[in-house]
């Protein structure tokens, strides 16, 4: 029998880099290599594993630029407009959130990424126009320093405390 | 990419080449069978060893942040984005205070009057608001919390170009 939240709380720091990773992970919240392997696949097909695989820090990789994008869309027209920037290799993420007026009027974000800051402004121009979408208020808030970065956590056990101090 | 020391031209563009196509064709589809690595391995034409060292190796260098699940937003736990107005003069001592919590992932400066954005992440929306509200009172700053309504796309997962035998910190 899997415990899910074992299991997610096991799977949330990675897969060990040994020959029998899910084996690994399997002993460590007293279950078999089978059932951690088909119970990571049942959560794949349900959706609520939306990839598994490589994670990688971008900005180590030379994707130094981000920007999170923010749009004022009318709300009728936010479904469509967020599935047009999801259509793009460089957007990562695009999704609804709440407006709070008068301070954030903003309704649609999505993170773009490139090699530079230029790089990033030409794939916003690209989907501007894709999506015809230039009459919008909209703004690129690019990323600075970065002060912590890491998978999230959602399960702290004492020791992802400790962990997380170090 | 950083590669290691290695003198001879064509292996160090090899590997960057090997390395490539590690990071791209298993972002995705990354093999669920007892020997993953093993798995991979034959599918590069290489050894199961290679690809456990390229992979810790990646790891040392900072460039792998693991091998997992991207789980669903919002389907395990709860999370939300925040922003803070921070005084400059006060952004570090700020952002140091909000990156302490374990339940901060992600905490960058952005350029915007909104300057410290966090992905904080709880077991439930309780703790979230409570961790919130305990981050407010410390650093007597408002946070905006933007919790995702609707996920049109996720994907942290996009092809990677490297850049040949360049070392970009």
């Amino acid at each position: 029998m899997i415990n899910e939240r074992q299991l997610i709380a096991a799977l949330q720091h990675g897969l060990p880099l040994v020959s029998h990773p899910y084996a690994v992970i399997a002993e460590q919240i007293g279950s078999t290599e089978n059932e951690v392997i088909d119970y990571i696949r049942l959560m794949k097909e349900k959706g609520d594993i939306k990839r598994f695989g490589i994670v990688v820090h971008h900005r180590q990789l030379g994707y130094k630029a981000n920007a999170m994008v923010v749009w004022d869309i009318p709300d009728d027209r936010v479904d469509e407009l967020g599935e047009c920037f999801g259509q793009f290799d460089f957007v990562t993420l695009s999704y609804r959130r709440p407006r709070h007026l008068p301070d954030w009027p903003y309704n649609l974000f999505c993170m773009i990424h490139g090699k530079d800051r230029d790089d990033v402004l030409k794939n916003l121009d690209l989907m501007v126009q894709h999506c015809n979408v230039a009459a919008f208020r909209h703004e690129p808030l690019f990323s600075n320093r970065c002060f912590k970065q890491r998978g999230a956590i959602y399960i702290h056990s004492q020791d992802d405390k400790q962990a997380s101090k170090a | 990419m950083t590669v290691e020391s290695i003198g001879h031209n064509e292996t160090r563009q090899y590997k960057t080449e090997l390395i490539q196509q590690l990071l791209n064709e298993f972002q995705h589809d990354f093999p669920l069978s007892a020997t993953p690595y093993a798995d991979i391995a034959s599918k590069l034409g290489v050894t199961e060893q290679t690809v456990i060292d390229l992979l810790s190796e990646l790891n040392d260098q900072k460039i792998l942040s693991r091998v997992g699940a991207v789980f669903r937003p919002n389907r395990v736990g709860a999370s939300t984005l925040a922003a803070m107005a921070v005084p400059e003069h006060k952004l570090e001592e700020v952002a140091d205070i909000i990156s302490s919590y374990p339940a901060v992932n992600h905490n960058y400066e952005r350029e915007h009057h909104f300057n410290l954005w966090f992905v904080a992440t709880a077991e439930n929306v309780e703790q979230l608001n409570a961790i919130l509200a305990d981050m407010e009172q410390k650093t007597e700053i408002r946070i905006l919390s933007l919790p995702m309504e609707k996920d049109y796309h996720i994907d942290l997962g996009f092809p990677l170009q490297l850049i040949q035998g360049g070392h970009h910190d």
